[in-house]
């Protein structure tokens, strides 16, 4: 029992540290031995190179985090404001309402038919927005959160709110708000993780190599390393330099300095996680 | 006509709650609906936005899917985006449902525990990350996969370009990524089931696996029809990650890795056949819709509160 679970564990944790080992390896050792497990040579040239070249991956680390603060507070407050107000008995329009964000879980006009709305009619491309906006809102994060305000906040408390005299808006936010805060951290943190790891809208949206954020731009260096020294202050590398850049392991390295992040701070917060996953959708 | 007008001053405060997000809904969800005709005209980007395109492009009608239906990729997409997701439902849900069971199992609790945080990680990792790690292993000179075949006298295999390795790969990829984050919600039916089943059982006599037979998974089973309607519904959805991040949108390997939603973004990105893209995605769209209906039709009849709607 135990082996067998420790060792599925084991193979999910392993390809990150076997990119760790590899982003630790001599260039040139790399190249006569292939990827192993424990190198002959280990070298640091890898993230020497990378911080050289460091402002490109430093511009794209503060577009993915300009990106997801912006993104986790602008759908926080619609999402919360909006599933509030469907899971009020009292608003006459919840119904309506309730639908409306329903519906786009069940049809939506694809692919294209978004790309034509967002770069022909709101221009957005190769704007911030355009990594913030397309993610801002999730019809099922909605249905979540009503359950965790309809589970969390008895009709009574806010009952006896409105007889004290409190409006709408104030209950809203003196009450509703502290009395459902894991819910919040809950689809907060989802949030966050769907801004951090999106590189699609930046493949759709973004051309500008100064707004790539830094799984898009990942996706840049797999073809040609040499994105990070065309956006670097100090591009005036001679030819025989560039041959010089340790081009596998400098991947590798960034892919490492890309995911750290993650690493450290998921398993503080996968008790949210767990928390989503296991809330049960509750019905009227 | 006013007693609509004091209905709506009656719940103003409510209404500027939904207003932002209604707003997000009609720009991001229903315009892109407009947008669909573009599937029965010959579409064309022109400089004045996205009204002028929409409108002065030339109607088609259902030529765009006529055209599609009549090549050989419509078939192929729709072969692939299916039985991809049927192998990763099926496989998914037993290893799922048998990791769940093993976990619960474990006598010492903190090495459960330090367990599933392992096997949450790759679900927390962005496709493009999971595509570097899968080219650490795949990669033709430099692999893990190649040196290790080698020791076995086996040639390297240029697993870029050889079609009949990725059906394999792909499904492994998909289950390595996603089998520990949906074990969870088994392992959380799990540990509520009454543990006064499990000692009657004991006293009846029946040995670990019979309890497990008898017990856990007849009280488990409503969860996983539930689970595994749901992800029937959305059959029709792949995963555009793993089909285009893992395979580095080889050329070679179409056959076997493109799949609908793939196909829809080549034909906006590269081969710039906007209308039949836009054909596929309602395709698509249409079939996905009527799934998803039909799976939560079902899964209502099963449970009402695990429905969606």
């Amino acid at each position: 029992m135990n082996i067998l679970a420790g060792l599925f564990a084991l193979i999910c944790v392993f390809p990150f540290v076997f990119v760790v080992i590899i982003s630790f390896t001599d260039e040139k050792a790399l190249a006569r031995d292939g990827y192993r497990l424990i190198p002959k040579e280990w070298s640091l040239a890898a993230y020497q190179f990378v911080w050289q070249s460091g402002d490109t991956l430093l511009r794209a680390y503060g577009v993915t985090i300009l990106v997801t603060v912006l993104g986790t507070i602008i759908s926080l407050i619609l999402m919360s404001l909006y599933a509030y107000a469907i899971s009020r008995k009292s608003f006459r329009y919840r119904r309506f309402f309730s639908i409306f964000a329903i519906l786009t879980m069940l049809f939506n006009g694809g692919m294209i038919p978004t790309y034509m709305v967002v770069s022909q009619l709101l221009h957005l491309k190769d704007s911030i927005w355009a990594l913030v906006l397309p993610l801002a809102m999730n019809a099922f994060y909605i249905m979540i959160l009503r359950t965790f305000y309809s589970t969390s906040v008895p009709d009574a408390v806010i009952e006896s709110a409105k007889i004290d005299g409190a409006g709408e808006f104030y209950t809203f936010m003196k009450i509703v708000i502290p009395l459902s805060l894991p819910g919040l951290a809950t689809i907060g943190l989802f949030s966050t993780l769907g801004y951090w790891n999106d590189w699609f809208n930046a493949l759709l949206y973004i051309d500008n190599p100064n707004l790539v954020p830094l799984q898009s731009m990942l996706m840049r260096i797999e073809s040609s390393i040499q994105f990070i020294q065309q956006n670097s202050a100090n591009s005036s590398m001679s030819l025989a330099a560039m041959q010089s850049i340790p081009q596998d392991t400098s991947r590798m390295a960034m892919v490492v300095l890309a995911t750290l992040p993650i690493i450290f701070a998921y398993p503080f917060f996968q008790r949210y996680f767990v928390q989503g996953l296991t809330v049960g959708a509750v019905k009227e | 006509m006013t007693a609509f007008l004091k209905n709506l001053i009656r719940n103003r405060v409510m209404l500027f709650m939904v207003l932002p997000g209604a707003i997000w809904f009609f720009f991001f969800s229903y315009l892109p609906l407009v947008g669909t005709v573009a599937a029965f005209k010959q579409y064309r980007f022109s400089r004045e936005g996205f009204w002028a395109s929409l409108m002065k492009s030339e109607w088609v009608g259902w030529d765009n899917f006529k055209f599609l239906f009549s090549t050989n990729d419509a078939w192929l997409i729709t072969r692939n985006t299916l039985f991809y997701n049927l192998a990763i439902i099926f496989l998914g849900l037993v290893f799922a449902v048998g990791l769940a069971i093993l976990l619960s199992e474990l006598v010492n609790k903190r090495l459960a525990k330090l367990y599933q945080t392992g096997m949450f990680l790759p679900y927390f990792l962005s496709w493009v990350i999971v595509g570097y790690f899968a080219f650490s292993f795949l990669s033709m000179d430099r692999g893990m996969l190649n040196q290790i075949i080698g020791w076995f006298g086996v040639e390297p295999i240029q697993w870029y370009s050889e079609a009949k390795y990725w059906p394999y790969i792909l499904v492994f990829v998909a289950l390595w990524k996603t089998i520990g984050y949906n074990s969870i919600v088994y392992l959380a039916s799990i540990l509520g089931i009454d543990k006064s089943l499990y000692e009657a059982a004991m006293i009846d006599g029946a040995n670990k696996w019979q309890q497990i037979r008898n017990i856990t998974i007849p009280l488990l089973s409503p969860i996983i029809i539930i689970m595994t309607l749901l992800a029937v519904g959305r059959i029709f959805y792949a995963d555009f990650g793993l089909f285009y991040q893992v395979p580095r949108d080889s050329g070679t390997l179409y056959a076997v890795t493109n799949v609908i939603d793939t196909y829809v973004y080549r034909g906006l990105k590269t081969s710039g056949e906007i209308g039949m893209s836009t054909a596929a995605g309602l395709y698509q769209s249409v079939v996905g819709f009527v799934l998803v209906i039909i799976s939560n039709y079902v899964v209502r009849k099963i449970d009402k509160d695990s429905s969606l709607f």
